[in-house]
C-alpha cells in the first residue's frame, strides 16, 4: 500500500467521530498534564492505560499518543509564564521564553511555541509516514538472532542516557529483565522466582510496576515537602497571541532546525525530547548572527526548542511502531499498552494492522491542529490548572493509581504489589537510579528472552550465530562501543553534560 | 585512598542487588540451564544474575573510590524521607484496608490523612476534600464508567 493510499484510509479512520473525540480528550489530557508541573506523560499514560481496555484499540492509541504529544505543547505555557518547566523537555525554552513574557511579549512566545510545535509536530509526522514504511520492509529480513541485537542496541542507548550512573542504568535494567521474568516460563511452562505464590504465576503486570514507578514514585517523591507549589504572579500581556512579522520571520530558520533535529534525535533510542530541544536550541545560537541575545527574550529561542519537543515524537513512533522498540519510559509504556491490546509492533505491523498504523498518522496530523485551536485562545484558562491544590491533586492521583490497576485484574494482590513499586519508585529516585532502564527491561525482557533462546534453537546451542549474521553483529558492535565508549573521559564528559540537560 | 566518605545509599542499594542478584543465580540453578531443545529457563536469568553481582559489586567499589567526589553531595535531608515514607505508609495502609472497608472508605480516609495531617489543612477542609474526593470517584469510575471498584463489609 503505498503512503496516499494508506493516509486517505488512515484520515478515514481518524476522522470518525468517535476517535476525533478521542483525539481531543487526549490532547487536552495531554496539554492539562503538561502544565501541571510534577507529573510527566509517562506517568498519565500508564494510569489511564488501564481505563482504555474497553476501548477499540485504534482509538485507545489514538488517544493515549494525544496525551504523549499533548504534554510537549503544555510544557512550553508554565515555561513562559511561570519560568517553571512542566515538564523536563521545557526546560530550554524557559530562557528565552520567560524572558519575553517579562518583556510583556508572554502572548507572542505562547504564540510562537504553539506554531513552532505545529509546523516540526508536522514534519514529524510526513517524516514518520515517510521512513515508517521503507523501515518496516528493511526489519522483514529480521530474525531471531538481528532482534536479539536490535533489543541489546536500543538497551544500550537508552542505559547510555539514563543517568549519571552506567552501572545504576544497567543494574535497573537488570531488575526490568528480572521482573519480566517472574511466572511461568514461556517454553517450558516452569514456574519462576514464584516464591511459591500462585497470584504470580502470570508473572507481575506491567501496568502495576509502570504506576507504581513512574506515577506513585513521582507523588511520593513530590510530598516530602509538604508545601503548595509557590504560585508566581503570571505576567500580563498574553492577551493577544499572535506574534508579530518581524518575530515570525527571526523564526524562520528555528521551525526548521527544530523540525528536523527533533525527528532526527526522536528516531535514536534513548536521546529524548530533551536533548533534542536542548541541541536544536544549542544550533540556533551557534548559527545566529546575534548570539549574544539568546537568553535574553528571542524569539528564535523559544521557537527552536519548542519544534524540536514536538518532532521528536513523530520521530520515537517509528522505531516503536516498525521494530517494535520503544526509546525512552514513555515509548514503552505505549509498547505495553500495544501488547495487551493483542497487538505486536514490528515490520509486520504496517501490513497487519494499517487501520490503526494510518489511522494513528492521520489522528497526530489532526491532533497538531487540534492543539493549536485548543492552545491558541485557551491558554489564559489553562494557567488556572496551576491553581489546583496539590493536597488535592495528590489522593487523586493515588485514588487513580489504585482504581487503575485494580480494573485490570480485580485482584488485591496487584494492589499491594502497586504499593512495593511506589515505594521502589520513590527509592529509585532517592538513590539516583534512573526508572527508564527498568520499564523497558520490563517490556523487551521476555521478548530478548524469546528472541535469545530462538537464536540459540537455531544455531544448536553455538551462540556465534549472534556475530556471524552481518545485521546482528553490526548492531551488537553498536551496542559493544556504546557501552565501552565512556570510558573515555571525553566522551563521558559530553554524556554527562547531555543527561544533566536532560534534568 | 582519597578522603571524604563513602555513598552509604549506593552501598546499600549494591549490596541488596547484589543480593538479589545471588537470589536469581541459586534460583536459576534450579531450573533446567540447557535441554535437547535449546537453552532452558534457567539459561537467561542466570547470566543477568551473574551481571547484576558483578555490576552491583561494581557500585560498591566505586562507592569507596570516589570519596572525595562523594563528600560534595549534598546530605540526604532525613525529614523529608520521613515526610515521603508518612505518605507511602498512609497509601499501603489505605490499600491494606481495601478488603475490609472497601474503596470509597478507604480512599476518604487516605485524603483526608493527607489533608489534615501531611498538609495540615483544618479538619474541616479535610473532610470536605475527602468527601467530595470520594464522592467524584464514584459518579466517574462505578457509575459513569462502569468499573468496578473494591467492595467493603459494609457493600460500598
Amino acid at each position: 500500500m503505498d503512503v496516499i493510499s494508506g493516509l486517505m484510509q488512515g484520515f478515514a479512520v481518524a476522522l470518525t467521530p468517535g476517535n476525533l473525540m478521542w483525539c481531543f480528550v487526549g490532547c487536552f489530557l495531554g496539554t492539562v498534564i503538561g502544565i501541571l508541573p510534577g507529573l510527566g506523560p509517562a506517568a498519565t499514560i500508564a494510569m489511564l492505560l488501564p481505563l482504555t481496555f474497553k476501548m477499540p484499540a485504534t482509538s485507545a492509541v489514538i488517544m493515549l499518543a494525544g496525551i504523549y504529544y499533548g504534554a510537549k505543547y503544555g510544557g512550553s505555557t508554565t515555561s513562559i509564564l511561570l519560568n517553571v518547566p512542566g515538564e523536563s523537555a521545557s526546560v530550554v525554552t524557559c530562557l528565552d521564553g520567560y524572558q519575553m513574557a517579562r518583556k510583556g511579549r508572554a502572548g507572542a512566545a505562547l504564540g510562537i511555541a504553539a506554531i513552532a510545535s505545529f509546523i516540526a509536530g508536522t514534519v514529524g509526522v510526513v517524516g514518520l509516514m515517510l521512513i515508517a514504511p521503507p523501515l518496516a520492509k528493511f526489519g522483514l529480513q529480521f530474525s531471531s538472532p538481528e532482534y536479539f541485537a536490535l533489543m541489546v542496541m536500543g538497551l544500550a542507548m537508552v542505559v547510555l542516557l539514563a543517568g549519571a550512573s552506567m552501572i545504576k542504568a544497567l543494574l535497573a535494567m537488570m531488575v526490568g529483565l528480572w521482573i519480566a521474568g517472574i511466572g511461568t516460563d514461556l517454553f517450558t511452562a516452569e514456574s519462576r522466582f514464584t516464591f511459591g505464590n500462585s497470584e504470580m504465576l502470570d508473572g507481575i503486570d506491567f501496568v502495576v510496576v509502570a504506576i507504581g514507578i513512574f506515577a506513585l514514585g513521582e507523588v511520593i517523591g513530590n510530598m516530602e515537602r509538604r508545601e503548595e507549589g509557590q504560585l508566581l504572579p503570571v505576567p500580563k500581556g498574553f492577551r493577544n497571541l499572535f506574534p508579530n512579522w518581524e518575530e515570525l520571520k527571526a523564526c524562520r530558520f528555528a521551525f526548521i532546525n527544530g523540525s528536523i533535529v527533533g525527528f532526527l534525535i526522536g528516531v535514536l533510542p534513548g536521546a529524548g525530547s530533551t536533548i533534542a530541544s536542548f541541541l536544536s536550541y544549542g544550533l540556533e545560537k551557534a548559527v545566529s548572527k546575534h548570539p549574544e541575545k539568546f537568553g535574553t527574550g528571542v524569539p528564535e529561542g523559544v521557537a527552536a526548542p519548542e519544534g524540536a519537543n514536538n518532532s521528536e515524537t513523530g520521530g520515537a513512533m517509528v522505531p516503536l511502531l516498525t521494530l517494535g522498540i520503544p526509546g525512552s519510559g514513555t515509548t514503552a509504556i505505549l509498547l505495553a499498552a500495544f501488547i495487551l491490546w493483542g497487538l505486536k509492533p514490528g515490520p509486520l505491523m504496517i501490513q497487519d494492522n494499517p487501520q490503526l498504523f494510518w489511522g494513528l498518522v492521520a489522528s497526530m496530523y489532526i491532533g497538531n491542529v487540534v492543539l493549536l485551536v485548543l492552545n491558541l485562545p485557551m491558554v489564559p484558562l489553562f494557567a488556572q490548572i496551576l491553581k489546583l491544590p496539590v493536597h488535592v491533586l495528590y489522593p487523586v492521583i493515588f485514588g487513580i493509581s489504585i482504581v487503575g490497576v485494580y480494573s485490570v485484574s480485580g485482584s488485591l494482590f496487584d494492589t499491594a504489589m502497586l504499593a512495593v513499586f511506589g515505594l521502589t519508585g520513590y527509592l529509585m529516585r532517592k538513590l539516583d537510579y534512573p526508572s527508564a532502564p527498568l520499564i523497558l527491561g520490563l517490556v523487551l525482557g521476555d521478548s530478548m528472552e524469546r528472541a535469545l533462546r530462538q537464536s540459540l534453537m537455531m544455531s544448536q546451542g553455538n551462540l556465534s550465530i549472534l556475530w556471524s549474521r552481518p545485521i546482528s553483529a553490526i548492531m551488537l558492535a553498536i551496542a559493544v562501543l556504546i557501552l565501552l565508549l565512556p570510558l573515555m573521559r571525553s566522551v563521558d564528559a559530553w554524556r554527562l553534560k547531555a543527561i544533566e540537560e536532560n534534568g | 585512598m582519597a578522603s571524604g566518605r563513602v555513598n552509604r545509599g549506593d552501598v546499600i542499594s549494591g549490596a541488596v542487588l547484589a543480593g538479589l542478584g545471588i537470589f536469581i543465580i541459586v534460583e536459576s540453578r534450579s531450573m533446567e540451564y540447557s535441554g535437547i531443545d535449546g537453552p532452558g529457563p534457567g539459561f537467561f536469568p542466570l547470566w543477568y544474575g551473574i551481571a547484576m553481582v558483578v555490576l552491583s559489586l561494581l557500585l560498591i567499589a566505586a562507592s569507596f573510590l570516589r570519596r572525595a567526589e562523594n563528600a560534595k553531595r549534598k546530605p540526604l535531608n532525613w525529614r523529608e524521607v520521613g515526610n515521603a515514607l508518612v505518605a507511602w505508609l498512609a497509601f499501603a495502609l489505605c490499600v491494606g484496608l481495601l478488603k475490609t472497608l472497601g474503596f470509597m472508605l478507604s480512599f476518604a480516609l487516605l485524603t483526608f490523612f493527607i489533608v489534615a495531617v501531611l498538609y495540615r489543612k483544618s479538619l474541616a477542609t479535610a473532610a470536605i476534600t475527602a468527601g467530595s474526593c470520594a464522592a467524584g470517584f464514584y459518579l466517574v469510575f462505578p457509575l459513569a464508567l462502569r468499573v468496578s471498584l473494591p467492595t467493603g463489609i459494609l457493600g460500598f
